[in-house]
């Protein structure tokens, strides 16, 4: 594991409490993560993975408490963390009405990147001969891949993954935890929620997040 | 890998995606027009074709069945987004919010707004509309429905995240569209009496600008409640 104390902290949490319908899913929670982790927040279904990232992303708001980029709330520096933020949900973010190239080439330009072969990155994400398909026509797991070629063209430092390996075949998942260590490596960090068992990335690098299920 | 989008070029792909999905999805574009069209023919079918009655309520009719043909088409805005998750990702992208929502508004008026001024004048002519009066109807429609699309998407923005918001869309949004579709029909009216209708064209002009300025905001502000 790297070093706490010679890696910066990118993102922080502090006191966070949820509360949906009339649940709380989490209080009082706190943590910090640091340039090179690769964090896993599990938890049974209903515990709140999702409501976190959320909370993490800025999408929704926290009923308290705040998470901090680089030591300043989200909130007043939302143009900054998104220019550093990838965040890739439960629904994919894909078009079906597009096909493969136009949905990648879409994704990458809102995002800024210019000047890029959408090719060559669907090839790493094995839709060569795809590209010209519809969103709509490819299999759940092609469908899945348009969205996570992002990951591959990116030089966001924070991925948020919410149950990335959703249909995505063993080679696939093997492949992408490959890239995540790779992130890592290079001073990003990757959170990412899932129920599958991780092969490559070992416990002794995996940092997790245990939420549990609360009945008050 | 560089980070080399203007905000012009941010603008672009996201107006030329809109009309390619919608050009891939045509019946969205003729749901409306059609709606438009059928709308203004039944008007003479059931109040009967005297020349000077049609006269007299051309304006309204036009402008009323086109005020709801408008909103008919809005809560398509918002929804698609919303639901694969591409809404998610417009507000998390380091793009400014208030530009990415001003390009969909816009891709939306060229969709719905664009072909009800196109088909109006023949319309007009169905419903024995003054000649006088053509260019003052042309002229209201150019200036108001942009002022529809942009304030109905703030409704849109609010009630995306509901299951059933069709009616309370309505309910939000009918107040603010009321004012248009004074201005507009009185400076038909007045085209008609050959009377000058700058002043109400000025109204309706401001209220363009001061929703084009003030609404994208507004929007963006919404879209972030209601994705919360």
């Amino acid at each position: 594991m790297v070093e706490q104390s010679k890696a910066t902290t990118l993102v922080s949490a502090s006191n966070l409490t949820c509360i949906r319908e009339e649940r709380i899913l989490f209080d009082e929670l706190s943590f910090e993560i640091t340039e090179g982790e690769i964090v896993q927040i599990e938890g049974p279904n209903g515990a709140g993975k999702t409501s976190l990232l959320r909370i993490i992303a800025g999408l929704s708001r926290p009923y308290a408490g705040q998470i901090n980029f680089k030591g300043e709330d989200i909130n007043r520096c939302r143009d900054e963390y998104n220019d550093e933020l990838l965040y890739l949900g439960h629904l994919a973010g894909v078009k079906s009405e597009l096909t493969a190239e136009e949905n990648l080439n879409f994704n990458l330009r809102i995002s800024g990147y210019d000047g890029f072969d959408t090719r060559e990155i669907l090839a790493k994400v094995n839709l060569s001969g795809f590209e010209e398909a519809l969103a709509g026509h490819l299999s759940a797991g092609q469908h899945r891949r348009t969205a996570l070629a992002r990951l591959w063209h990116t030089n966001c430092k924070i991925w948020l993954l919410d149950e990335p390996f959703t249909a995505i075949d063993k080679k696939g998942v093997e492949e992408l935890e490959h890239l995540f260590l790779a992130h890592a490596q290079r001073g990003g960090c990757v959170i990412l929620t899932t129920h599958q068992d991780m092969s490559v990335i070992g416990d002794d690098i995996l940092r997790k997040i245990r939420l549990d299920y609360r009945f008050v | 890998m560089k980070k080399g989008i203007s905000y012009t070029q941010a603008f672009g792909t996201l107006l030329k995606r809109d009309l390619q999905i919608a050009v891939r999805h045509r019946g969205d574009i003729f749901n409306p027009l059609l709606f438009f069209v059928l709308v203004v023919t039944l008007f003479p079918l059931g109040i009967g074709p005297e020349p000077q009655v049609l006269t007299r309520v051309a304006p309204g009719i036009i402008w009323v069945a086109a005020l709801l043909a408008s909103m008919l088409s809005l809560e398509r805005l918002f929804k698609a987004d919303y639901v694969d998750g591409s809404l998610e990702q417009m507000l998390l992208s380091p793009q400014p919010l208030p530009l990415m929502v001003l390009a969909k508004v816009l891709a939306h008026w060229i969709l719905t707004g664009v072909p009800l001024i196109l088909v109006a004048p023949l319309l007009a002519v169905l419903l024995h509309l003054d000649t006088n009066s053509y260019g003052a109807l042309i002229a209201t429609l150019a200036l108001g429905t942009p002022v529809l699309s942009l304030l109905g998407a703030i409704g849109v923005a609010l009630t995306v995240g509901l299951r059933k918001g069709g009616v309370l869309l309505s309910l939000l949004i009918l107040p603010l569209y009321i004012p248009v579709l004074i201005f507009a029909t009185s400076a038909i009216d007045a085209a008609g009496m050959n009377l000058p209708y700058d002043g109400q064209l000025a109204i309706i002009g401001a209220m363009l600008i001061g929703s084009l300025t003030l609404a994208p905001f507004a929007i963006g502000a919404s879209l972030r409640v209601s994705t919360n």
